[in-house]
Parts: structure tokens; sequence; C-alpha cells
């Protein structure tokens, strides 16, 4: 087991405790927000343990092995990083995903592709970044993300 | 600070929720068909639900103080006076406070152009607002482990700084 859950509770409860007793109303605030945020990121976790539970259950790790493996080459990394930009999926669901896509027979390259691709370019979101940003701006930064997580994946693969 | 985009959080949930529901009636076809996958898929489920109920919950929070501690108008001010160095370093540390979706960062960051932000700084700011977040990386830290959160969040920061640069460099050379 892992200590991570351990240190982020005692943490989010020590936070709790210095603003309850620095500000009450803030805190309520705080809090408000918290269960709003999780309430809107609910049907999305949820979304992902049934996806999980399907991927873990149906797909055979020889065909996850086949596509973003380590033999899979050029092709897995292909995959791994539209899947990534093509998805939008909170990051915090996101690394949950990519350790049961690890767990599934995918290669470190992969994984590490699929995050950075998930989290740093948004398809769905580019219309949006356009207007605020400008087209320009817009297509250079996701166009040059695309090319950084594939380096990113390479190389984390190299060395792990 | 205006709050200029609205991208209709209400409908989002909805259809988040339309979406879960068509993904467990199809789980729930597929397992009626295959009911030797039963196990599996039940087992994997539980799995993954039990990892993260034990530590969303906290990131939640964290999120509320975040929210309620630290005013946009701040973020903004201490953005947008900094450059060089000082100002890569708070692009990625501003970016890396737990403070929502990507999209509430695009409104944010245009605003900080305009009021005379570097365009490297915003890219990176952006850059770090998508995939250093700080609770999230807690949850990284638990799935994927030190090593790997090492090795990306380093590689990340280097290349998204080569990246603002880059960007920042292209968009002059085609102004002049």
């Amino acid at each position: 087991m892992n200590l991570a859950p351990v240190f982020i509770n005692i943490f989010a409860i020590g936070c709790l405790f210095v603003s309850f007793v620095k500000d009450k109303q803030k805190t309520k605030r705080a809090i408000k927000i918290a269960v709003k945020t999780f309430i809107r990121i609910l049907p999305t976790i949820l979304l992902i343990v049934v996806l999980v539970g399907l991927l873990l259950g149906f797909v055979p790790h020889a065909v996850i092995s086949k596509f973003m493996g380590n033999q899979s080459g050029i092709v897995g990394i292909f995959v791994s990083a539209l899947l990534g930009a093509i998805l939008y999926i909170p990051s915090i669901v996101a690394f949950p995903l990519a350790a049961s896509f690890l767990k599934a027979g995918a290669s470190i390259t992969a994984v590490a592709i699929f995050i950075t691709t998930l989290t740093m370019i948004g398809f769905v979101t580019l219309p949006l970044e356009i207007k605020e940003l400008g087209k320009k701006i817009a297509l250079l930064r996701n166009g040059i993300s695309l090319l950084l997580a594939i380096l990113i994946g390479v190389i984390i693969g190299a060395i792990l | 600070m205006k709050q200029s985009q609205k991208p209709k959080p209400r409908k989002e949930t909805i259809k988040s929720w339309l979406f879960f529901a068509a993904s467990l009636a199809f789980t729930i076809v597929l397992l009626v068909i295959f009911p030797n996958r039963q196990t599996a898929v039940i087992k994997s489920s539980r799995q993954i639900f039990m990892e993260m109920i034990v530590i969303l919950p906290a990131v939640m929070l964290l999120i509320g103080f975040f929210a309620v501690w630290v005013p946009n108008e701040m973020v903004i001010k201490l953005l947008g006076k900094t450059s060089g160095i000082k100002g890569i370093g708070l692009s990625l540390l501003l970016g890396a406070l737990p403070t929502g979706p990507l999209y509430v960062a695009f409104p944010l960051a245009a605003a900080l152009i305009s009021k005379g932000a570097r365009v490297s700084n915003m890219i990176i700011f952006l850059s770090a607002w998508a995939c250093i977040k700080i609770p999230q990386e807690m949850v990284e830290l638990q799935f994927l482990g030190a090593r790997f959160m090492a090795l990306r969040l380093g590689l990340t920061i280097v290349f998204v700084i080569i990246m603002g640069v880059s960007i920042e460099k292209i968009m002059e050379s085609k102004v002049t």
C-alpha cells in the first residue's frame, strides 16, 4: 500500500484545522467548493470506474500490449498520443486510468505520452482556446505539446 | 477580474452523467451476454474505485482551500508584473496551484497577456496548469510511483520552458 493517500489526507485535515481557526466563513466556503467540485467530477469518476472494469475485464492483455506495449513501436506512440489528445478527462482521474493501462500491459513510454497529451492537448477545448488566445498561439501550443509529449515519453521509456 | 467565459457547467454535468449511464448500461448488457467475465470486471472496478475514494475527498478539500484563500486578483498581479527567470518560476508555480480545469485558464491567460504579461510566461503557465497540479501529483505518486512522477515532471518543466520561449519568438518574428 502506498503512503500518498495517508499523507494527503493528513495534509488536508491540517489545512482544514488551520483554515477553521483563522476564518470560519471562508472555511465553510472552501468546503462548499470542495463538495461542488466533487459532485461535478463524480460522474466522470464513476465513468472511469466502469471503463477500467471493462478494459481490464474484457480486453485481453495481449491486445493492449500489441497497441501500447514495448513492441508496439511507432504505432504505439501514435495510438497513445491520439488517445490522450482526443479524450477529455480531468487529470485527477487520468493517473488511475494510466496506471491501469500500465497494469494491462502498456509500456511506460505509451503511458507517459498518454498522460502528457491528455492533460496538455484538448481537442474539445480548442475552440475556446482559439477564441481567447488567438489561432496562432492555440495551434502552436497544441502542436508543439504533441511533439513534446512524444519526446517526454520516449525519454522516460529509455530511462525507466 | 472579469468573468468573461461561462462553459455551462450544468450542461457539462448532465452530459457526464449521461455518458456514465450509457457506459453502465453497456457494461451490464455485456456482462449478461458474457457472465464468465463478471468477476474480472467487478473486481477491477471495485479496486480502482477504492483506490480513488481514499484520495479524492482530500484533493477536493485542497482545491476548495486554494479557491478561498488565494484570490484570483493576486494571481494576476504577480504573474503580470514579473519577467525573466523569476517570471518563469512564478508561472510554473502559479500554474501548479489547484485552480480548476484548463478552460478556466484560457481567459485568465488572455487577460494577463493584454495586461502586458509575456507570451512565454503564459504558455508556461498554461502548460503547468494543464499537467502539473499540486494535489493531482499526489494521485500520480500513488498510482504511478515516485520515479515516474519525478522524471515526467522534470522533463515536462524543461520542455515547457523551451516551448514557451520558442512560441514567443515565433509570435514576435511574425509581428515585426
